[in-house]
């Protein structure tokens, strides 16, 4: 019978073509829709680990309270001690510290006076211990001007602040800031190079210098403002189970300066973003299978009208209403199939393509705060390849029920005439 | 024992708060091999009772058994089950399903049966040869004449060698050589293979070919004859 029905809609293209049409298309954008989000997800999560969150942070409980203004004198003490243990408890995870501040980058004329001024972001990282910083943040391919530091004194600028305060390669620059203790902080540093990291939020204002100097400049000796981990690939379970353990033996509630550590997921926004990609993925499935349902619906009532004098046929000839109601499922879950596979096969080309060359969206983040990269990208996964199934088939399949329901409701006794006509 | 009792049988349509009565006092009995013509003019009644004898519809009084069974008391799966084994159609428009082939057309009662595929194979090209249509298998219906597709519905109709055929208005759509054709068809099949044939027609060629005639008129029958039919 399978085989009797799929030569009907084979060589019944109206009764095929339109679904698997509407389908297909469907399909290919879930499948779309879903790489991107599905890259857009993992984007964020890997820039905000590379620049900001780890996939798990380690600070003081009173510097979580204050999280967002990075308030570095309430940072983390005897870190390379600290480090020693973590390094220890979890040989799987890397540990790197680091320094994020906030202050002035003057840039003086021939004269010493101040030629121009602006506010930058400072990252204290460790540059000179091994490569894994540098490579982390891509400082290679970041780098648009001149080299990166070799020797301590040096400083990496954002491109963008380089061109607004008229700074060149070789120049020296002063940081001015405020220590540790809240005293003032004012050294030079030699611009070695300057960097373009595709990411707004670090292109407007970010400078970049090893920890060592960072040290010195705060009065932060043996300190850090956080120390992030790495897995060797992100997992968000083990980020959390990681946690919770660490924060059993290390968090103590009367201390606000024992440790906590934070999951990715829940450090600043990403909790609400993921979420929300989540829960978009979710709405984005729904509303496509009702759409689709309606739209199949509506196909699958003018289909019945046009068939409508094969199934009085089929009912005069002893095939039973359940049977046939049953086969034009089976017809629509055979369309569901070969609509999805072609929807998917159109949509995986695209995700493909998207995730080989991205789309530019800098124009749409000059006023991020978000550390995201300029260019979005798509990125297939295996579940990109079964996600459609689920909206194409059920889509079909619930359209091709509402509609078959037509004929529980059709009168056997008007068959003769009904056929006559 | 009859092939189908029609006891005291009365028909009714609701008609807004009244009631149309559509066949009365109906007492008739078919024994099995007829070739019986059930004629009248349009509205005597022909159709409902072809209806009512095919399990498609049932009586509003009276009893009607068809192979022993009562069709009042039967589910519409069982109408389904009694229509399938034991009941072949042949309708004025031919109704085939255009995408299949004459060999699929045909085919299609016996998959409902769901018998094996050799056994369906040598049936389906058993009926088709009956019908002199073992030439056109893989023909489709558009591709057929009117009589071609009536010789394909007729195949159809007794591939599952039921007991009993119903056709209503079998030549209606079609010209005097055909119809004959047709005819002389149906008449072997019914004197060759014993298969019970009820006709409703108003079509004065088919006359001579039946063996019983009964009128209806307004709904009740006015003749039973015994023709010398064929």
């Amino acid at each position: 019978m399978i085989k009797f029905l799929a030569k009907g809609l084979l060589r019944d293209r109206t009764r095929s073509f339109f679904p698997i049409l509407i389908i297909a298309s469907g399909v290919m954008l879930t499948v779309l829709f879903y790489s991107w989000i599905n890259g857009y997800a993992m984007m964020l999560i890997a820039d905000n680990a590379r620049f900001e969150t780890g996939h798990v942070k380690i600070v003081t409980r009173a510097y979580k309270e204050l999280i967002d203004q990075r308030p570095y004198d309430l940072g983390l003490m005897n870190v390379n001690e600290k480090i020693e243990i973590l390094s220890n408890e979890y040989p799987q995870m890397h540990w790197q510290p680091r320094i994020y501040f906030g202050g002035l980058l003057d840039f003086p004329d021939d004269k010493g006076e101040t030629f121009s001024q602006g506010e930058v972001i400072g990252f204290g990282i460790d540059l000179f211990t091994d490569s894994f910083e540098r490579d982390l943040l891509n400082l290679k391919e970041a780098l648009s001007n001149g080299n990166l530091p070799s020797r301590q004194g040096e400083i990496l600028i954002s491109h963008e602040v380089a061109e607004k305060l008229g700074i060149n390669i070789n120049d020296v620059v002063t940081l001015i800031g405020s220590t540790m203790y809240g005293s003032m902080a004012m050294q030079n540093f030699t611009v070695s190079g300057m960097v373009r990291f595709g990411i707004q939020v670090m292109d407007r204002g970010a400078v970049i210098v090893d920890i060592a100097d960072v040290h010195s400049f705060l009065d932060m000796e043996d300190s850090a403002s956080e120390i992030l981990g790495f897995l060797p690939k992100y997992d968000e379970d083990t980020t959390f189970e990681i946690s919770a353990a660490f924060n059993k033996t290390y968090t103590d509630e009367e201390d606000e300066f024992s440790e906590i550590m934070l999951p990715l997921r829940t450090q600043g926004q990403m909790e609400f973003l993921l979420t929300a990609l989540d829960e978009r993925m979710g709405i984005f499935i729904f509303i496509f299978i009702l759409v689709m349902s309606l739209v199949l619906w509506n196909s699958g009532l003018m289909n019945g009208i046009r068939r409508y004098g094969e199934i009085g046929v089929r009912l005069a000839i002893g095939e039973s209403k359940g049977h046939i109601y049953c086969s034009i499922i089976l017809e629509s879950f055979l369309i569901g199939i070969a609509a999805t596979i072609i929807g998917t096969a159109i949509g995986l080309v695209f995700s493909y393509f998207l995730q080989y060359y991205g789309i530019d969206v800098s124009s749409m983040l000059k006023e991020s705060q978000v550390i995201m990269s300029a260019t979005m990208k798509a990125q297939v996964t295996p579940a990109s390849y079964f996600i459609g199934f689920i909206p194409g088939v059920i889509a079909s399949v619930t359209g091709a029920m509402i509609s078959g329901i037509g004929i529980y409701k059709r009168n056997t006794a008007q068959l003769f005439k009904e056929l006559e006509t | 024992m009859a092939l189908i009792k029609i006891n005291e049988m009365l028909k009714n349509y609701p008609i807004g708060r009244g009631k149309f009565t559509a066949l009365k006092n109906i007492d008739l009995e078919f024994e099995k091999g007829e070739f019986t013509g059930i004629v009248g003019p349009s509205g005597s009644g022909k159709t409902t009772l072809l209806n009512i004898i095919g399990s498609l519809d049932v009586q509003s009084e009276g009893s009607v058994e068809v192979m022993g069974k009562d069709i009042k008391s039967l589910s519409s799966r069982q109408s389904s089950r009694l229509r399938s084994e034991h009941i072949g159609f042949i309708f004025q428009t031919y109704n085939l399903l255009p995408v299949y082939t004459v060999f699929e057309n045909v085919e299609f009662p016996l998959l409902l049966l769901k018998m094996p595929a050799a056994e369906r194979k040598k049936a389906v090209l058993g009926a088709l040869e009956w019908v002199g249509l073992i030439d056109k298998i893989k023909s489709r219906p558009a591709q057929l004449s009117g009589g071609e597709c009536q010789r394909v519905a007729i195949a159809r109709a007794i591939v599952k060698k039921p007991d009993l055929v119903l056709a209503d208005e079998p030549t209606a759509n079609l010209d005097a050589e055909n119809s004959h054709h047709i005819l002389k068809t149906m008449k072997k099949i019914n004197e060759e293979l014993g298969t019970t044939f009820i006709f409703s027609t108003h079509d004065a060629k088919v006359i001579k070919y039946l063996r019983r005639k009964i009128s209806l008129l307004d709904g009740k029958v006015d003749k039973d004859e015994i023709l010398n039919g064929g």
